[in-house]
């Protein structure tokens, strides 16, 4: 499903040769597509159809294929994120402490839901599977730093740092 | 290597990372510099301890202290009192060993005292990232062994004789599954390592792979030799990134050494292996969709037979065990088969590894011999639940897998006793809850999760589990009846027998579970409209004690759509009507007098 307010497409030209060098080493792989669309999702931060046509193209397989890929696991993403990228783990552990409370509270501050960015593309917020530190439950990602042993009412308090 | 005088180990899992092992392991170092200690003190950073509740973990041996949440503002004390004067930093330590003024040894403590390391066995011992030190504790021995002193069926025969069964939740008997493998006639032949690790609230794997990842390049390189095979995979995590690159490093240092690649110890047996990410999609821990996505497809499962070891990876017969199944391999080789099927019950032999999680004060990872109770695992490992709360249930198997009540807790943990009580092994998720947990709830939680896992290849998983879901959603909202309990009922089965993989046909397992155990919660939400424990918001209620109200009219004044009321100085009453369950008013009270129910 494409979203309502497609941002439009700002690849450079620097992206677009790093992406087609990318596919030149893995284009006699068996099995090329996936390790290919993660290193252009690294390259681009999302994965838009204008990417994907030059994958297609650049592995010679059918667009269609490549989009059932993108659409099917859920690390690849159609739509760009934000700035800060916010992961609520709902693994059971974290759960069972209370994560659903936070999920809700940060919905409530930001006024997204998941899957969404905020307006001004500061923060986009995603309910993430299990990221393995059960043991600081419940836990939150915002990009590369790890918040742990939250309760209700900090989260107000970390978003501002940002 | 250099002599040094001591060794701080400082762990390096996902758990202590994530608060913040990285920042004090650059401080320690900082400090041992400016101390001139730098040349007799070794900051060594291994994988998990298993302790996570008490991370940023910190040993320092020889003395072998344990220190426990660590702070960066702690460092220099550290350094200066105990490494440069001998004085140990008391107050840092953690309390369990601390007795008197002595320290006891850690093996001594609760926590690890019940447990037997095999699989975790070099996890918190050695630097994962340098390949001489696995080398140091035995590595590459039992490879050694096979490709030089053991035939391939000699091989098969020494993992079937062990007992051994699939960790990743089947537990199908191993040997029997490299025996089938071997079985097949083909030029080219996969050894392949489910490193998919999805279930929530489960991180053995992780563990195995950032502590030890040499381990598992050992075992795959053993069974590739039993089978025939030249090539292998590890299909892991993306979500797991310090595994993935500490898991590189070793194959990268294997293939440096000569232990990966042509000829390996001499021998005419070559063997290559390469990582595969996965890209989030649950489904791809079942056998056939992991191998799907390995081919670069949409991960969706394939209909068995053929099994995998006929035709698996690519049409061709491949081989594929769990991270922890192959963490053992070694082992087993090396001290002989009878000494593994020493430990454990008579139909599960060995260990199992398992992640302590939820209401529980030892959270961690904890390996302990088959037969092991419940309650042993809980009470004396796990140190008990966190305030005072009672027990309720524990749940393992993750999605696949059921809620274990209070009356079963002294179950002997194995495949078939976990079977037999409506639950499953499964990966070794262990997650304990507390009397403040509705397991209605629980049970819509792991039915959202499957929802969303469901690749929706086959109906009855697709249709099946969504129908499943509205009907639990329906209760938890109070609006479901009781034949609407008995039709859940009968629509697990139907999907049990009829969906396509082992996704679908456990999925129901949750559901079921929790009728078995606590039909009376369910119940409560269907008759009595009220969840017992206290979570469903459409049927909690914020109460006001009238007791305990001084009347001081702050919540009617908080309360957003005027549903409080009351004369000021006597007790005020909430209208349950036009209460919509924001809990303002109970933040708002001073005096403790209102609550939810």
């Amino acid at each position: 499903m494409e979203k309502k307010n497609k941002m439009p497409f700002k690849g450079t030209k620097e992206q677009e040769a790093q992406l087609r060098a990318v596919i030149a080493e893995h284009k006699d792989e068996k099995g090329a597509a996936i390790p290919v669309l993660h290193k252009a999702q690294d390259i681009y931060g999302y994965l838009p159809i204008e990417v994907q046509e030059i994958i297609a193209e650049g592995l010679g397989v059918p667009l269609a294929e490549i989009y059932g890929i993108v659409t099917f696991y859920t690390q690849f993403s159609l739509n760009p994120k934000g700035e800060y990228q916010i992961g609520v783990c709902l693994g059971t552990a974290c759960y069972v402490k209370g994560s659903g409370d936070i999920l809700q509270e940060i919905k409530d501050i930001l006024k997204i839901d998941v899957g969404e960015c905020t307006p001004d593309g500061k923060f986009s917020l995603d309910a993430t599977r299990c990221v393995g530190a059960c043991g600081l439950a419940p836990v939150v990602t915002i990009n590369d730093d790890v918040y742990g042993r939250l309760t209700k009412g900090e989260i107000g308090g970390i978003l501002a740092k940002y | 290597m250099d002599m040094v005088r001591g060794h701080v180990l400082c762990c390096g899992g996902t758990g202590c990372t994530s608060s913040g092992c990285e920042a004090i392991i650059k401080e320690m170092e900082a400090q041992l510099a400016a101390n001139g200690l730098e040349k007799e003190i070794k900051v060594i950073k291994p994988g998990c301890f298993g302790l996570c509740a008490l991370g940023p973990v910190m040993i320092v041996y020889p003395e072998g202290c344990f220190y426990s949440r660590v702070k960066v503002e702690d460092v220099k004390e550290i350094v200066e009192e105990h490494l440069l004067k001998g004085r140990i930093v008391k107050r840092l330590l953690y309390q369990e060993t601390v007795h008197g003024d002595d320290i006891k040894s850690l093996n001594e403590v609760d926590f690890y005292k019940k447990q037997k390391r095999v699989a975790l066995r070099n996890c918190g011992v050695i630097n994962p990232e340098n390949i001489d030190e696995y080398i140091a504790f035995d590595g590459y021995k039992a490879l050694g062994k096979c490709l030089t002193e053991m035939t391939r069926e000699e091989v098969i025969e020494e993992i079937k004789k062990s007992g051994l069964r699939g960790r990743g939740g089947g537990g199908f008997p191993t040997g029997l599954k490299w025996q089938f493998a071997y079985n097949s006639k083909s030029d080219k032949k996969y050894v392949c390592c489910n490193a998919d690790e999805g279930d929530p609230g489960a991180f053995m794997d992780r563990s195995i792979l950032e502590g030890d990842p040499h381990s598992v390049i050992e075992a795959m390189a053993i069974a590739a030799y039993a089978i025939g095979a030249d090539q292998g995979f590890v299909y892991i995590r993306a979500e797991y990134p310090i595994a993935v690159k500490r898991l590189q490093i070793a194959i990268n240092q294997a293939k440096e050494y000569g232990l990966l690649g042509k000829n390996i110890f001499g021998t005419d047996f070559n063997f290559d292996l390469e990582i595969r990410l996965g890209a989030g999609a649950f489904v791809c821990g079942e056998e056939t969709a992991l191998m799907t996505s390995i081919e670069g497809k949409r991960g969706e499962p394939r209909p068995r037979p053929p099994f995998p070891a006929v035709k698996g990876l690519w049409e061709q017969p491949t081989l594929l065990n769990n991270v922890e199944t192959y963490a053992n391999i070694a082992q087993i080789i090396n001290n002989g088969a009878e000494w593994f099927a020493s430990m454990g019950t008579e139909k599960s032999k060995g260990t199992k590894v398992f992640a302590l999680g939820g209401k529980i004060n030892n959270t961690g990872l904890v390996e302990i011999p088959m037969g092991t109770t419940l309650r042993e695992i809980i009470e004396d490992i796990g140190g008990g639940i966190p305030g005072g709360k009672k027990f309720k249930a524990a749940q393992t198997g993750g999605p696949s897998g059921g809620c274990i009540p209070a009356h079963l807790m002294d179950t002997p943990i194995d495949y078939d006793s976990l079977i037999a009580i409506g639950s499953m092994m499964g990966s070794g998720g262990l997650i304990v809850m507390d009397e403040d947990n509705c397991m209605v709830d629980i049970a819509k939680f792991f039915l959202e999760f499957t929802v969303d896992a469901s690749c929706g290849k086959c109906t009855p998983c697709r249709v099946g589990t969504k129908r499943l879901l509205e009907l639990l959603t329906k209760i938890v909202d109070g609006k479901g009846t009781m034949a609407d309990i008995d039709r859940m009922a009968q629509l697990c089965y139907s999907i049990k027998e009829s969906a396509l993989c082992g996704l679908g046909q456990t999925a129901p397992n949750p559901v079921l579970s929790t009728l078995r155990y606590f039909r009376d919660e369910y119940e409560a939400h269907v008759r009595d409209k009220v969840c017992p424990a206290g979570v469903c918001k459409a049927l909690s209620r914020y109460i006001i004690d009238p007791d305990k109200c001084k009347g001081c009219s702050l919540c009617s004044r908080q309360c957003p759509v005027g549903a409080i009321s009351g004369e000021i100085r006597s007790p005020f009453v909430i209208d349950q009507d036009k209460c919509i369950k924001c809990g303002a008013c109970k933040e708002a009270c001073k005096f403790g007098a209102i609550y939810k129910k």
